[in-house]
């Protein structure tokens, strides 16, 4: 699995933390998604699809 | 098939948990159906979850309030459309205005800035639980817990002295009043704003160490009107919503024992408890609305440049197609891709505070008066069927 996160398109609703904090951040200055673990172990590929699938402003896509 | 209602958005219940039942008719029949507006205007009312995420997240949707139809009749009966956007007001807003503003605020309100307030909150809520005790055995919940704990907390977050509160809360409670004319809603929120204006320019020159002056010194070069205009929209996002959220959800489990009982004996169940209420109360009663910016095909159907289309967030929540058993309250379930905070850009900038106040606020309610109870007939509890937001009005409960 491979998590692409645009965070221009990113409205900072933290939907994606609350999911997965293992493997999305939010930044300090304006709340936009960052991706910590571009590529999670098996055990976060499902928590990831729902981060991706839940984000309100489609800035999260996931390959694989 | 899709029909057409002329008899304007269903807005009876049958009880005081429920969405109107004719929604979910209208859901059963087709997610989306046109909706006759009280202005005449021939739109649309959607109800169902999938078209709701589609129709929120698509950008040719717009949510700037002067092309909406009005989708309620106010006080005075006249069908009025909403004018612009003031400075600041980015909730009715598009891109690139509504980008700009917003991305002021995300920073301040990230699931980690939350969570550092857990402490805090948990200091706040036990201060309520306190005075609750020490003014006897009973109490109108709303009054002594449900509406003063998210208004501090907000008021603290913003940098509005707690204090003057009298000079908001009586003034958002006007202007979400169902019966308040349009005009007097908006002189309600110009009052508010005329407040928050005056503190913006005592924070010129004095600033602390919140949102407001926060926005004062972002580089932005905001005059006072946008920050007022942002300041205003926080304030009354923050407290009324959370409120009324604490008071019906507190309603809802007392009224249905077995969920509050297994969220008792597993303490854990409390982020889905919180959850599970938001999907289930869908407080923001009548939705939300979008005006389409250009044709848009919709679920098989074409909505036409200019038309309003009513998204029907307690439907959507209610929606088989997504939620098993949606009818029933269960704690236990993921609730998770309800609609009550939202989709798409405009999702509520708050939800993360909003989460941290519920789970705590409900967690130590129910920690500190095991055996509260109501202390009246749930019939005798007065509904806020009156007001855009929902909730009771009042709470009388007791303990021992």
């Amino acid at each position: 699995m491979k998590i692409e996160a645009d965070a221009a398109k990113c409205c900072g609703s933290g939907m994606c933390v609350l999911t997965d904090p293992d493997v999305f951040d939010q930044s300090e200055d304006d709340g936009t998604v960052i991706v910590l673990d571009v590529e999670p172990a098996e055990s976060h590929h499902a928590a990831a699809r729902e981060a991706a699938a839940l984000c309100p402003a489609g800035a999260i896509t996931v390959h694989g | 098939m899709t029909g057409t209602i002329s008899t304007g958005l269903p807005m009876t219940r049958d009880n005081p948990f429920d969405p109107p039942t004719e929604l979910r008719e209208l859901r059963e029949e087709s997610p989306i159906n046109r909706l006759q507006f009280p202005d005449g205007h021939l739109g649309w009312l959607i109800t169902g979850h999938e078209l709701t995420r589609e129709v929120m997240a698509d950008r040719r949707f717009s949510s700037r309030a002067e092309l909406h139809h009005p989708l309620i009749v106010r006080g005075d009966g006249q069908p009025l459309r909403r004018p612009a956007a003031s400075p600041g007001m980015f909730i009715s807003m598009d891109a690139p205005d509504h980008t700009r503003y917003r991305k002021l605020l995300t920073g301040q309100f990230t699931v980690r800035r939350m969570n550092l307030l857990s402490a805090h909150i948990g200091e706040i809520v036990l201060d309520h639980v306190k005075a609750m005790r020490d003014g006897g055995t009973s109490a109108d919940l709303v009054e002594a817990f449900a509406l003063p704990i998210p208004s501090l907390v907000i008021c603290e977050l913003l940098g509005v002295p707690y204090d003057e509160r009298h000079v908001f809360q009586e003034d958002t409670a006007k202007a979400l009043r169902l019966d308040t004319s349009a005009e007097d809603a908006l002189a309600a929120f110009e009052r508010i704003k005329d407040f928050i204006r005056d503190l913006v320019r005592r924070k010129r020159t004095t600033p602390g160490d919140d949102i407001i002056s926060g926005l004062i010194a972002s580089g932005e070069d905001l005059g006072d009107e946008e920050i007022a205009g942002m300041g205003v929209l926080l304030l009354v996002a923050g407290h009324e919503t959370t409120a009324n959220m604490l008071g019906l959800g507190t309603l809802t489990l007392l009224s249905n024992p077995d969920q509050l009982a297994a969220l008792k004996a597993d303490p854990s169940l409390i982020d889905n408890t919180v959850e599970e209420l938001l999907r289930y109360l869908s407080i923001l009663q009548f939705g939300t609305i979008r005006t389409a910016l250009e044709d848009v095909e919709v679920g098989g159907v074409l909505i036409k440049e200019g038309e309003t289309v009513s998204l029907s967030l307690a439907a959507a929540n209610r929606d088989p197609e997504r939620f098993d058993r949606p009818e029933e309250l269960d704690v236990t379930r993921s609730a998770s891709g309800h609609m009550s905070f939202g989709h798409g850009v405009h999702q509520c900038l708050g939800q993360q505070l909003a989460r941290i106040e519920m789970r705590i606020g409900f967690a130590t309610l129910f920690r500190e008066f095991p055996n509260l109870r109501l202390a009246v007939p749930v019939e005798e509890v007065p509904l806020r069927t009156d007001m855009a937001i929902y909730g009771v009005h009042a709470l009388p409960v007791e303990w021992s």
